[in-house]
């Protein structure tokens, strides 16, 4: 496991340069995009996996995160070390509230009024003529990180999301094995008794989504930066749907989940989308208009016989220990 | 140490618990009997935390707890075993009693430093271990146990958390008679140190086990007293008694 780890890194180091040297720049931007979802989608296993708290609303702080940042951008502030930790504390903030009151229900109430916060903030966005409503934001440029990296290079952003995706996946490792994780994980396996052995869940439940939509948040400051263009779109509940996916095709509750399920969903679509296959063609000649419903096969062949996602498949069954 | 006063509870027009008063004294195994359907889970439930009180005042050392949240009093020092077993059960047996122990030895809010590493957090929950019975079973995935050792520990994960009174609900649910002298036992050795305020349907385990018994029947305190009073009364023995004793 640590050996593949190892090598999956270096050849995560590799790719920009082996991309560059064969002309195919356009993946190693495409690979950039994979790795902000996979931020994303790893912040929402966060809630969703460890935490048990199905959230649909995960696309309100990574949207949040990109408006705020895109906006500062706009109004001239380019410094990434102001916009970002400023898309953090936004979503962070977002969290709070939507958590602090969303938290109060359970089960499928949870899910409902997470959605409809979404939705709320969705709404909010368009109506925000000023920053281009629905139209959406085009910012001039990326963000700037300073210290000599560009990252208006495709490469150097590449390394960039690179840094931020592993630092995110060692956070969350260290987070479900502190004690804090250890709760929070016992709060998904029985909440009644958690809170019989003397430990508030509410107040360790909202803590969790907070920490999630501060993730979620700097994804959506990343994406934003990538395309140099946000639209409401980016809060509409198809996204949080997407992100859910994601998490369940990679694997719930596992470290590695949101990021193949990024990459594989993502890589799905691509597929689909660029590479036209003939005798499919001749069948179905739109066949490449409806991507979703292959997706669709995938992720229904994934739920039936993979529960614990393609992360489950590789590693083998054990306690609930992370 | 626990008192209730005049505590009741309704569900919508149902009366489950109706002007309950009950003390239960430091050292001291209070059994609570009644016949099903008495409200003794109820009442659990109220002095626990986890069911609010309608009416009246429960009292842990002589601090009014009745509005307090159900984690506000385990941190007091008043600790639950649930009726129908309630345990992580994807937890290994070990994992389930050290988060017990972590819930009340210092704070849960660290997100860096692995509690694997906290070596006095698992040593607390293998002595606890051996307490229930269950040394040989650490590493064993709680939901694979037997029922007697989930039992077991059901009732470990109320004393992890080390109370002053611990509320047993029916520890002996669906024990064998071997399992049952184990569960007597371990409720006889923690005597010396909390206090019991135990639900049980098992006579034989009651009349043991119990210095005082209070006797439920539709919500109310029929009787309480000395176990030798409680068998001798009328009322109790007509009201629920009778058919366990002639049984």
């Amino acid at each position: 496991m640590r050996k593949a780890l190892f090598f999956a890194i270096l050849l995560l180091i590799a790719f920009p340069v082996l991309m560059q040297w064969l002309g195919y720049l356009f993946y190693v931007s495409f690979a950039s995009r994979v790795m902000i979802y996979a931020i994303a989608a790893t912040s929402l296993n966060l809630v969703l996996g460890y935490g048990g708290m199905l959230s649909f609303g995960h696309a309100a702080f990574v949207g949040a995160g990109a408006y705020v940042s895109s906006i500062l951008v706009a109004e001239g502030v380019a410094s990434a070390w102001i916009g970002w930790p400023a898309a953090i504390a936004a979503s962070a903030l977002a969290a709070w509230i939507i958590g602090a009151i969303s938290l109060r229900t359970r089960g499928v109430y949870f899910i409902m009024i997470t959605l409809a916060f979404a939705q709320m903030m969705f709404y909010l966005v368009n109506s925000m003529k000023a920053y281009g409503g629905d139209e959406g934001l085009t910012l001039p440029r990326r963000a700037e990180l300073g210290l000599g990296v560009d990252l208006a290079s495709e490469v150097a952003f590449y390394y960039t999301v690179l840094a931020i995706l592993l630092l995110a996946l060692y956070a969350l490792h260290r987070l479900v094995h502190s004690r804090f994780g250890r709760v929070v994980i016992a709060i998904r396996e029985n909440a009644a008794r958690v809170e019989a052995v003397g430990l508030p869940v509410y107040r360790y439940q909202l803590v969790c989504f907070v920490i999630a939509g501060a993730a979620g948040g700097l994804a959506g400051a990343l994406l934003a930066s990538h395309g140099k263009y946000v639209n409401p779109n980016v809060l509409h509940w198809v996204q949080s749907g997407t992100l859910m996916i994601m998490v369940i095709l990679g694997g719930v509750g596992h470290l590695w989940g949101g990021v193949i399920g990024a990459a594989v969903l993502l890589g799905l679509e691509h597929l689909i989308a660029d590479h036209r296959v003939a005798w499919l063609a001749e069948i179905a000649p739109n066949y490449q208009q409806h991507a979703n419903l292959g997706v669709g096969i995938v992720l229904l062949a994934i739920v039936l016989f993979a529960p614990q996602g393609i992360a489950g498949l590789v590693t083998r069954k054990r306690n609930a220990r992370p | 140490m626990l008192a209730l006063r005049n505590v009741s509870k309704r569900f919508g027009g149902v009366v489950a618990t109706d002007d309950v008063s009950l003390a239960v004294a430091r050292g001291e195994v209070h059994a609570l009997i009644g016949p099903n359907g008495a409200g003794k889970t109820t009442l659990i439930g109220q002095i626990s935390g986890s069911l609010a009180t309608d009416a009246g005042a429960i009292l842990l050392e002589s601090a009014d707890i009745t509005a307090w949240r159900e984690h506000q009093r385990v941190k007091a020092g008043l600790a639950r075993s649930y009726q129908i077993t309630s345990i992580f059960r994807r937890f290994s047996v070990l994992d389930n009693l050290a988060l017990a122990v972590q819930a009340r030895s210092g704070s849960s809010f660290s997100f860096w430093r692995p509690v694997a590493a906290e070596s006095a957090l698992f040593e607390e929950a293998r002595t606890i271990a051996r307490e229930i019975g269950l040394a040989e079973r650490l590493e064993a995935s709680a939901g694979t146990l037997a029922h007697g050792e989930q039992r077991a520990l059901e009732v470990g994960l109320a004393l992890a958390t080390r109370p002053k009174l611990v509320l047993l609900d029916e520890p002996m649910a669906g024990m064998g008679p071997e399992e049952s002298h184990r569960m007597i036992a371990l409720i006889g050795r923690i005597r010396a140190s909390v206090a019991v305020l135990l639900v049980e349907h098992d006579m034989d385990a009651v009349f043991r086990l119990a210095d005082r018994i209070t006797v439920l029947v539709n919500g109310r305190v029929i009787a309480t007293g000395k176990p030798e009073a409680i068998r001798a009364d009328p009322e109790v023995r007509r009201a629920y008694l009778g058919d366990e004793l002639a049984a």
